[in-house]
């Protein structure tokens, strides 16, 4: 998650206090993803380094004391907006322990491979009904939080579709008689298949 | 106060080498207020757990309790009485008849029950106007869009102080906003008391469900433990 882009966000709306700006980043990301202060004024320094920022000289102080306000210059508007178009690498695929879990569980003889795709199913429909409540509590009214909670219900749906996927396929597997010694045969030495190269443009 | 009970049911349809178990021992409670959902592969029994907890089939052993009553030792106008007035049912294509208008449709089941069509007419308004479809009344299947058709359905299913709601995949056609819709109303209802159970293989749904039951071969293999406080969730830290 981009910090430096968030901030500059922020600041696109009018020149912020460092303070103001942790608490808007909170408010705006539904309260999910805190972040502490020290995390905001290292970013605000590095985005001054930068030139995307500025911190506003005297007389201009949004009040008087001792902490400053900044700003965003010309150059920070134009990077986030080409921030915003940019889609973030997904190219790779993440090192994803529970599919990890999954592979190395075919493997292993004994295992019944069905019962611990089970577990992990079971605990992600439980985060999953922690987080409708949370939706079912919140009725809408804040757009921010609703948009972060449904995220994150894709997201973890989607393992479960894949959960799914996977004891279908093993079940079927099973049926045309395949046994865990074959998956073993078939991964040693090689691991993971390697990712064929996509060349999708970004 | 427990509302509907499968006590060991199981179910098995044909004979011989035709023979296939859709269910096999399946003991399940839901209490008033409940909302629980039966999720599994295609295949898993779900739609016969459904049919048989709804009466509308015997299982081939084992008991079925509604309201505390056992359904299989009732007479079948007795049967019949309880599927008028306490069981709701909710399917995935909505079932609305299509010669009919949305209160119709909602105020039938008051009517087949012996209620006067004005007495009916009247419940089946108000039911619509909880659902926000005030407006709809007068409209037929066909004039609504597949969100409206199912509140619709669901204001049927609910019209006359029922207290079980049986839904098999009730969003199962809709958009992933009406699903959410379908799933508050459902919800909505249990808050006031109703028991439902919500057969699905959509985990977004039946994440709505404050108990998930596991279905696998006609078997229920696990559930979900009870619900965590959803503030969990948020004190994890960064």
């Amino acid at each position: 998650m981009s910090v430096r882009h968030a901030l500059l966000a922020l600041l696109s709306e009018g020149p912020k206090y460092g303070l103001q700006l942790r608490e808007e980043f909170e408010a705006n990301t539904g309260q999910v993803w805190p972040l502490n202060v020290g995390q905001v004024y290292t970013t605000l320094q590095r985005l001054e380094r930068d030139g995307l920022v500025v911190a506003t000289g005297d007389g201009e102080e949004l009040e008087p004391g001792p902490q400053k306000a900044y700003r965003i210059t010309d150059a920070g508007s134009a990077e986030l907006a080409q921030w915003l178009r940019v889609p973030p690498d997904l190219s790779t695929p993440p090192r994803d322990d529970l599919v990890m879990k999954v592979l190395i569980a075919v493997r292993v003889p004994g295992t019944d491979v069905s019962e611990v795709i089970q577990a992990h199913r079971r605990y992600l429909i439980q985060l999953m009904q922690e987080w409708t409540r949370l939706k079912e509590d919140d009725k809408g009214s804040d757009l921010a939080f609703s948009l972060v909670v449904d995220s994150e219900l894709f997201r973890l749906d989607s393992v479960i579709r894949w959960l799914d996927a996977a004891e279908g396929r093993l079940r079927r597997a099973l049926a045309d008689g395949w046994t865990p010694a074959q998956a073993a045969a078939v991964t040693a030495g090689t691991g993971l298949p390697t990712r064929p190269k996509t060349g999708v443009r970004r | 106060m427990t509302v509907l009970e499968l006590r060991s049911v199981s179910k098995v349809y044909g004979r011989g080498a035709a023979e296939v178990q859709a269910l096999r021992d399946v003991s399940l409670t839901v209490a008033a207020g409940e909302m629980v959902a039966v999720m599994g592969p295609s295949g898993s029994g779900k739609s016969s757990l459904l049919t048989i907890a709804g009466t509308l089939e015997e299982p081939t052993s084992g008991a079925v309790f509604v309201n505390g009553k056992d359904t299989l030792r009732m007479s079948g106008g007795a049967r019949s009485r309880i599927r008028r007035r306490t069981i709701g049912y909710v399917f995935q294509d909505f079932n609305l008849l299509p010669g009919l208008t949305a209160a119709e449709n909602v105020s039938l089941p008051l009517e087949l029950d012996g209620a006067s069509m004005r007495k009916a007419h009247l419940a089946a308004l108000k039911a619509l106007e909880e659902l926000g479809l005030g407006d709809r009344a007068r409209h037929f299947p066909d004039q609504m869009s597949g969100g409206e058709r199912q509140r619709v359905a669901i204001a049927r299913a609910v019209v006359g102080e029922r207290r079980l709601l049986l839904a098999d995949e009730p969003s199962g056609a809709l958009d992933s906003a009406n699903g959410e819709a379908v799933m508050r109303l459902i919800h909505t209802y249990c808050k006031r008391g109703v028991a439902a159970v919500v057969v699905t293989h959509d985990a977004q749904l039946a994440s709505w469900a404050g108990r998930v039951v596991f279905l696998r071969d006609g078997r229920v293999v696990d559930q979900t433990a009870a619900p965590a406080g959803p503030e969990s969730l948020l004190e994890q830290p960064s």
